[in-house]
């Protein structure tokens, strides 16, 4: 495995050593990654080398698939994400998340994004914070007439827009996108790729992709994962994006990014 | 955690939440057990009962004697003039729901217009609906006396027109689930008949038919437990006359309708009477659990799996 | 039904002989007879309708419905019976509708694919094969019996628990399968944003299960009311000429009970025709309670459909 031997960036994850087993079988094994602060960090890689099953370590959202146990430490704010001390729910609160296929509450708008609030006991004005979410999505100024519509009444890209809203309501201090813009069309998905980039001021932002343009085009640093023979997926190679896409220094990475692969 | 920036304005209630999380685990657990609870409770009464009843009647007795007169002055206790009449009504009930049932899954399934099944589903759920008793009324004061004219010697109370129409009650048992087990049956199975010639009537009978059995026979027997397990049409239409006999022409006494003319009389608890209705549930339950291990071997062994 | 133009047989030198004449002949006689078939059960149910409103209607009045059964056919009511079956819905639903919905939620949400929740779900189907009167020996056995203090023995509360007990299968199955037809993306979205399970399952997965869950349990409640097996068992009477009490509750619930279908079988098997007639108009009572209970299932489920969407 390669890693740059320095990173220069204050990070605010630190995987250390994760495997991931579902029942016996190994999905995931021996994974070092560090995502640093206010950064887009990319994991690409083909299907089914673990990518987005390390994903869901680094919000515990793999607790809910029967028969996942996952080895190793996650550092999140000097804490280990797996320690028995640590409430699951409070680390998705300060985690959050953005799924493949939109999926928004059948629910109105508004209350898709006060909720999260009011359930994690939100001390602030509602109101306000519905706003501002809607404004940091860039969905404002399509919805603010019609908060109280049903969030499923919105096109699927402002469907997508709408559930990153709901995820920084919470006030994450990570966000997590699992292929946000997989289930799009191509114009929805450069409005979701400019939100990212302004988002990065604020959040971390690591997201899973599929598209490798689309990781080279938006984030600093990417992590390219592969199976190996057994199809357990490891990480192969870590860095800044530039020199993932320029000169990467495992061949397999050079084949997956130039198209040869996969 | 360490507090980070913002925190101080999310104070959530985590200890409450997370306390209410296993109090309502906790109490909806127990509600699921109540369903095993349930199979235990009725498992121990039938065996605390029933163990009871042999120690006043021996078994072989039971399942010897030709004779059913429990509440005579000498009484005799053959269970099988009881399961004479079960077995006498269930046939008949069955030759009706089985055959019409399964053509009526296939003609959903299979023939029917999106249309036709809007209007004929709901009416067969209107069917599987009208209770019990009102089927026995139905076969008590409509069907015998129609038949009574058709058919010489046929008593009042017979086994004819109670399993006719207990065969129409259960139909819709056969009808329904097979619909689904045929209904699941892939498209690509019925094109890969077609392409190769079949008709329809074929590719029903020899590709769709095989491929949906595991789900048939298990509709078919649920419907046999149905038919044993029936009271009211079988108490109001066939009689409480129990004899050991296969004529449908005449007057019998199920199982089932033997614990419903003794629960009429009010039976004094620990009375051996009272007894007796657990032995007969307990050879009713056996039967109906005998069929539930033939079906779940049958439904284990021979079901096909599609992805 | 003639496909292609062209006869095989004569035309092409083959070796198939596929006599389709007769292959199609048969096809329509199979049709036919699955049309057919399907016709008996809907012919039959048409008959059973009109051979009861025939003998019933007449005899259906206000008087009728406000009167107790009587030794006399011609004054006989159905005022104990009917407020019998209503005092056994509602003890019926308040019993197995919180116990059946937690149920399959922790089996559906809490508990999917464990050990538990498998052999729960073999027991529900062997539970579903149970004769309805063995449900009644058990009753008899528990309730009447060894909770008699309680219960108060062949009372209305022994009566509503032992219906409850019946239906808590098709209640827990509905819910299941209503939970399961929820997509697990809202469950995964809810979870990310930081809620517990239980959160999520009250406040997002339930509402959208909701209509499912309330049709089941309306359909279960109506099967519930037209079973008259179990009730004998345990010892319903078929003749009372008082209601339970409301005050005190403790009272009404204690007391001896009839219901309609019992009413309904008391009279069918009675020689005399008046008491006949009066079954049939108990009949299209207890028949108008049901339809009606099934009407409003199908109605608030459309209904709550089109108001989420």
């Amino acid at each position: 495995m390669q890693i740059d031997a320095v990173i220069d960036e204050e990070t605010v994850l630190q995987v250390e050593n994760v495997s991931v087993y579902y029942g016996a079988f190994p999905a995931l094994r021996g994974v070092y990654l560090e995502i640093p602060k206010n950064k887009i960090t990319a994991l690409i890689g083909p299907s089914g080398c673990g990518k987005s099953t390390l994903l869901r370590c680094l919000n515990r959202l793999n607790d809910f698939i029967l028969g996942a146990r996952v080895e190793g430490r996650v550092r999140f704010g000097g804490m280990n994400l797996y320690d028995k001390s640590v409430d699951p729910v409070e680390v998705r609160r300060r985690i959050g998340m953005v799924f493949q296929v939109p999926n928004p509450f059948p629910k109105s708008i508004y209350e898709n994004i006060a909720y999260g609030a009011r359930i994690n006991g939100y001390q602030g004005n509602v109101d306000e914070l519905v706003e501002i979410a809607l404004k940091d999505a860039a969905l404002w100024d399509e919805v603010k007439d019609k908060l109280k519509n049903s969030g499923l009444s919105l096109s699927g890209g402002q469907q997508q827009r709408l559930c990153i809203a709901r995820a920084l309501a919470i006030e994450p201090e990570v966000l997590l996108m699992d292929e946000p813009c997989s289930a799009l069309d191509p114009i929805s998905t450069g409005r979701i790729e400019e939100l990212m980039h302004e988002l990065k001021q604020k959040y971390t932002i690591v997201i899973v992709t599929h598209n490798i343009q689309q990781a080279a085009r938006i984030s600093s640093y990417t992590a390219f994962f592969s199976t190996d023979e057994s199809r357990t997926g490891q990480m192969v190679e870590f860095g800044p994006t530039t020199r993932i896409f320029g000169q990467a220094n495992d061949p397999r990475t050079r084949d997956y990014v130039e198209g040869r692969f996969g | 955690m360490s507090k980070v920036g913002h925190s101080e304005r999310w104070k959530p209630k985590r200890s409450l939440s997370r306390w209410s999380e296993r109090a309502i685990k906790f109490i909806f657990g127990a509600f699921a057990l109540i369903s095993i609870a349930t199979t235990l409770g009725i498992i121990l009464s039938l065996v605390f009962e029933t163990i009871e009843f042999f120690q006043e009647v021996p078994i072989g007795r039971f399942l010897t004697d030709t004779e059913w007169t429990p509440l005579f002055a000498n009484p005799k206790y053959g269970i099988f003039v009881l399961i004479s009449a079960t077995f006498l009504t269930s046939v008949i009930a069955l030759l009706v729901a089985i055959p019409v049932g399964l053509m009526t899954a296939i003609y959903l399934s299979e023939h029917a217009s999106q249309q036709t099944r809007r209007y004929l589903k709901p009416a067969l759920e209107v069917l599987a609906g009208v209770p019990t008793v009102v089927y026995g009324y139905f076969a008590l004061l409509f069907v015998t006396p129609i038949l009574q004219i058709v058919i010489p010697g046929l008593e009042v109370f017979n086994a004819l027109s109670a399993g006719l129409i207990m065969g129409i009650a259960i139909l819709p048992t056969v009808a329904s689930l097979s619909e689904d087990a045929i209904y699941a049956v892939p498209q690509s199975l019925r094109q890969g008949a077609y392409a190769l010639g079949a008709t329809k009537q074929e590719t029903i009978q020899n590709v769709v038919l095989p491929a949906a059995l595991s789900g048939i026979v298990a509709s078919v027997i649920l419907a046999i437990a149905r038919a044993v397990g029936e009271t009211m049409i079988v108490t109001i239409a066939a009689g409480q006359n129990p004899r050991l006999t296969l004529d449908p022409r005449l007057s019998v006494q199920t199982m089932t309708a033997f614990i419903v003319q003794v629960s009429l009389g009010d039976a004094p608890t620990a009375s051996l009477e009272y007894k007796t209705i657990f032995a007969v549930g307990m050879t009713l339950f056996l039967i109906t659990l005998i069929l539930n291990m033939v079906s779940f071997w049958f439904v284990n062994r021979f079901r096909e799996k599609y992805d | 039904m003639t496909p292609l133009n062209l006869k095989p047989d004569e035309q092409v030198d083959s070796y198939f002989d596929s006599n389709l004449a007769k292959r199609y002949w048969f096809d329509r006689v199979f049709v036919s007879t699955a049309f057919i078939c399907t016709l008996v059960g809907l012919v039959i149910l048409a008959l059973l309708l009109f051979d009861v409103c025939k003998d019933g209607l007449p005899r259906l009045s206000i008087d009728f419905l406000t009167h107790y059964p009587s030794r006399r056919a011609g004054q006989a009511g159905i005022l104990s019976p009917l407020v019998g079956t209503i005092w056994l819905l509602v003890i019926t639903a308040l019993v197995a509708i919180p116990i059946g919905v937690g149920a399959g939620i922790f089996l559906e949400e809490f508990a999917a694919s464990s050990l538990l929740a498998k052999v729960i779900e073999v027991n529900i189907g062997n539970l579903a094969a149970v004769p309805s009167i063995i449900y009644g020996l058990l009753a008899l056995h528990v309730f009447v019996r060894l909770m008699n203090p309680i219960t108060g023995g062949r009372s209305v509360l022994s009566g509503g628990l032992t219906l409850a007990l019946l239906v808590l299968p098709i209640i827990i199955v509905a819910t299941r399968e209503a939970l399961r037809a929820v997509p697990e993306g809202i469950r995964q979205a809810g979870y990310a944003i930081g809620t517990t399970r239980w959160q999520v399952v009250r406040d997002q997965v339930l509402p959208i299960a909701f209509p499912g869950i309330l049709t089941g349990t309306i359909l279960a409640l109506s099967r519930a009311i037209g079973e008259t097996a179990p009730l004998i068992t345990i010892g319903a009477l078929t003749f009372i000429a008082f209601l339970p009490p409301l005050v005190p509750l403790t009272e009404g619930l204690r007391s001896p009970f009839t219901a309609l279908p019992i009413q309904i079988y008391n009279w069918v098997s009675r020689p005399q025709e008046a008491f006949q007639i009066a079954a049939a108009a108990g009949i299209i009572v207890l028949m108008a309670v049901l339809i009606t209970m099934n009407a409003t299932a199908v109605y608030l489920r459309n209904w709550l459909q089109r108001t989420r969407n």
